[in-house]
């Protein structure tokens, strides 16, 4: 069964491309076999097994990669039973990987996947360092089907919201990063002692320094939150201090430093659509992400909503309004964030090779007109059914019939 | 025009919103003042209105899609404004020497967007505690604060909403009580005062809320603690109000001896049974909201609006036959229990069960962007074979929260006589790039997205938020 499923060969014809590796292709076509992309072009030989889904008419992107959210993670917000994204008692989570937590039963998966996002970034929150993020497909029976990398990341919050993990000041959290990521190097050198109790105690749990390792040695990014002008320089120094592979998160406020972070090489996670001021981010604004990205600072867009992680779209198109160019916009929910996480050798455009998300749009992706025609996730054409839409079958016509 | 009109919203079941929106039209007037309306021992005036309209020269937009929500889109159209009014909309309209033209070529002109479900002010910016007026959580029942009394005005939201194409907005109380408060109608203009906002008779609206955030706040606090307690918690209230009303209306016939004893709760409720103020009420679930509508017969009100009503699609027949309006988001969903049946053809079913359907914000964000959140609501449905027309979905924030305001004799639409609240469009409002370029309150150019002259800062802003360039 599982061996027909993955032989099959799908042909997604006359459509309009948009690899974004690569120009935009008209009337163009991909082929898809055993879940790869095997073909993308203009003049693509169709097998005759091959199952046709005829794009004339039809706009063809890579499935839509969310930059951030807790899907798999929460079903109902209030509902802490449902919720598994944050561990508490341990402000240095560094070892707390979420994999484990996810569900793939959870209705939001559906919900989202039918809206044309076919990956996401799986974030724990809280704490001063939240854990490791993990990349998932939002298709899989299993956790294990799912995930796509794990981990990605170790987050950690350089933003307001960690001060309290810290003791209350900026200058705190900073200085208990620089504690933490020092044990944990000292702890690498002296295993031996430690297992002896030959050293002072250490600011962490030994899991946790041991899982703060990679990113130290740089084969793990660190995904720092900072949002004000000053702590995303903070993080910028950590990271030049400890040499790590760094991503911001959040940077409300990088349009200030667009220079400085383009000059340190960091990618950006950027929600476009928040301009409303806090004591965290007085200069918080929409023109955000196009600043950052005109500066040349590889930004990938996020919708931190997990339950509406579908209007990743909305937030492209605003961004598309609000400064960046169309392609910028594509690019930063596609390829870009596959390559800030690691992953741009599988995911992130249309090429053989690569595997087969894809989606089908009636138009302009980031436009309310569109809807998704077909979306594929690893080659296995997805239903476009949620509970949602049971729901809108059952009440369409009043009285519902139970 | 009109007969088209009456067509299309007949063949999408909306005969009664046409026929209200139609006639109240014609006859555009004030609205008494709210003062006048109220029973009370005080003849003094009772927290009134200062707004006056900002002078501003005629204006003339031409060449534009004029889009009324009166079931009309003019392409290459004009309309003039003058003194505070919309003077004509049409093809062709003749503009006096001293008007300004705003040559319009591309760009959609609708009425002014009506947000009815909005916390600005009453949960500012910058979101510290010392902000945090918007919750009197102290009593499940506090018909007696009035959101006008929390209201900033220096909220550095506001500007962005104005940015956003929002002329009016019914400010409200939190969700944690039974009955939250009364709402303030403002004109969302930069003011000093919260008086200089408050639109002129408007009518009071009562915060009311059902379900899970009443019964979480107070339930280790002396209850209520279920849904039931709930209900017995707003039956209660109502029955103080009965008799406080009979009391004073007795009173207020001739005036003979001393009046009743004021009570600031009971003096809320008795407006809301005289009919004088708009209950407002968020609910989620369907079931619910046919239990706060048998609250509402055995008291002899009406609910004018049922805020979030996820759930609403479910009983849409019902409440299009209560003649009750929903006030729903696009697209929110799964952030509680209650909200988790949510779906984006809400809007949309609503219309078409013949109901009234508004979407509003309820969030800082989604009011900078309503048209959006219209666009999406109408294309999910028209993707489900929901047959929503542009102009429907234009009234969703214009028509139809100015019905459940009681201002839709005057604003909400574009036609002659109405006050002149006015957007111009870069493009089509419904699509995800168009912004608001200019926005008129009342005929007066309260936001131009590229002159920084009309591009209003709060005080909060000056030395702390960096000056916009064209966007912040």
């Amino acid at each position: 069964m599982i061996a027909l499923l993955l032989a099959q060969t799908i042909a997604i014809t006359g459509g309009t491309v948009y690899p974004v590796s690569g120009p935009k292709l008209a009337n163009a076509s991909v082929l898809i076999r055993d879940g790869r992309i095997v073909a993308v072009g203009t003049n693509v030989l169709i097998p005759p097994d091959a199952t046709r889904i005829d794009a004339a008419g039809k706009w063809i992107t890579p499935g839509l990669i969310d930059g951030a959210g807790q899907l798999g993670l929460v079903e109902i917000s209030a509902v802490p039973g449902t919720r598994e994204a944050t561990v508490q008692g341990d402000t240095i989570a560094a070892a707390f990987n979420v994999a484990e937590g996810i569900n793939p039963a959870s209705t939001l998966i559906p919900v989202t996947r039918i809206e044309g996002i076919t990956t996401a970034l799986a974030v724990p929150t809280g704490n001063l360092v939240s854990g490791q993020a993990v990349l998932i497909d939002l298709d899989g029976a299993t956790i294990e089907q799912m995930l796509v990398k794990s981990p990605v990341g170790v987050v950690a919050d350089l933003s307001e919201s960690a001060k309290d993990a810290a003791g209350g000041s900026r200058a705190a959290v900073a200085e208990r990063l620089r504690g933490v990521f020092r044990d944990a190097l000292e702890y690498e050198r002296r295993k031996t002692d430690f297992s002896r109790a030959q050293m002072q105690a250490l600011s962490a749990s030994a899991r946790d320094l041991d899982a703060l390792l990679p990113v130290l040695h740089g084969r793990v990014a660190l995904i720092a939150y900072a949002n004000r002008r000053s702590d995303i320089e903070t993080a910028l120094r950590l990271a030049k201090e400890f040499k790590l592979k760094l991503i911001l998160a959040g940077a409300a406020e990088g349009w200030e430093v667009a220079a400085a972070i383009a000059a340190a090489g960091v990618p950006v996670l950027v929600e476009p659509l928040s301009n409303i001021p806090g004591y965290d981010a007085l200069g918080i604004r929409y023109g955000n992400a196009g600043i950052m990205a005109k500066a040349g600072v590889k930004v990938a867009l996020l919708e931190p909503d997990t339950h509406k992680s579908r209007n990743l779209r909305q937030q492209a198109g605003n961004a598309v309004s609000y400064g960046m160019t169309w392609d910028q916009a594509l690019r930063a929910v596609t390829l870009s964030p596959a390559e800030i996480f690691g992953v741009a050798d599988r995911y992130g455009s249309l090429e053989p090779g690569k595997v087969a998300n894809v989606v089908v749009w009636s138009g302009d992706p980031f436009e309310f007109t569109t809807g998704v025609e077909h979306v594929l996730i690893r080659g296995k054409e997805i239903p476009l059914k949620s509970r949602q839409t049971e729901l809108l079958e059952r009440y369409k016509k009043l009285p519902p019939s139970y | 025009m009109r007969s088209l009109l009456s067509l299309l919203l007949a063949l999408t079941g909306a005969c009664a919103s046409a026929a209200r929106g139609t006639s109240a039209a014609q006859a555009p007037a004030p609205a008494a003042p709210a003062a006048a309306l109220e029973s009370t021992s005080v003849v003094r005036p009772q927290y009134p209105s200062t707004y006056t309209r900002h002078p501003n020269p005629p204006v003339l937009i031409r060449n534009a899609t004029i889009m009324t929500a009166t079931g009309q889109e003019i392409p290459n159209g004009s309309i003039l404004l003058k003194d505070g009014r919309i003077v004509a909309v049409g093809a062709k309209v003749e503009a006096p020497a001293d008007a300004v033209v705003v040559e319009g070529t591309g760009k959609y002109v609708t009425p002014g967007l009506i947000d009815d479900h909005s916390h600005l002010g009453v949960y500012a910016a910058p979101g510290t505690d010392a902000e945090s007026d918007g919750n009197e959580a102290t009593n499940p029942v506090t018909a007696e604060v009035w959101a006008e009394h929390s209201f900033w005005p220096q909220d550095p939201q506001i500007p962005l909403a104005i940015a956003g194409g929002i002329t009016t907005i019914q400010a409200l109380p939190g969700s944690a009580n039974l009955i939250g408060g009364r709402s303030a109608i403002l004109k969302l203009i930069p003011a000093r005062t919260v008086q200089e906002m408050k639109f002129p008779g408007a009518r009071y609206g009562l915060k009311m809320a059902c379900g899970e955030n009443p019964k979480r706040v107070y339930r280790t606090r002396g209850g209520p603690s279920t849904r039931m307690g709930n209900m017995a918690g707003y039956r209660a209230a109502f029955i103080q109000a009965e008799s406080y009303r009979r009391k004073w209306d007795a009173w207020n016939k001739d005036h003979k001896g001393d009046p009743p004893e004021r009570n600031l709760r009971s003096e809320s409720l008795a407006e809301v049974l005289r009919g004088n103020m708009y209950v407002q009420n968020h609910c989620y679930r369907a079931d619910e909201m046919a239990q706060m509508l048998d609250l509402a017969h055995e008291f002899g009100f009406k609910i004018r609006s049922f805020h979030h009503a996820v759930e609403s699609y479910k009983i849409a027949d019902l409440l299009a036959k209560e003649g009750t309006s929903v006030s729903v988001w696009a697209d929110w969903w799964g952030f509680k229990e209650e909200a988790m049946d949510g779906i984006q053809q809400n809007a949309a079913l609503n219309q078409q069960a013949g109901g009234r359907p508004i979407i509003h914000s309820d969030d800082p964000g989604g009011i900078q962007r309503l048209n959006q959140e219209a666009a999406k609501a109408m294309y999910a449905g028209q993707r489900s074979g929901i047959p929503i027309t542009r102009d429907q979905a234009l009234r969703w924030i214009t028509a139809n929260p100015a019905w459940a305001l009681g201002l839709d004799s005057i604003v909400g639409t574009l036609e002659p006589g109405k006050m002149a609240d006015v957007v111009v469009w870069s493009g089509d409002p419904f699509s995800v790039y168009s912004k608001a370029v200019q926005v008129y309150n009342d005929g007066w150019l309260a936001y131009d997205r590229s002159d920084p002259a009309h591009q209003p800062r709060t005080d909060f802003e000056l030395g702390e938020v960096p000056a916009p360039g064209s966007d912040r």
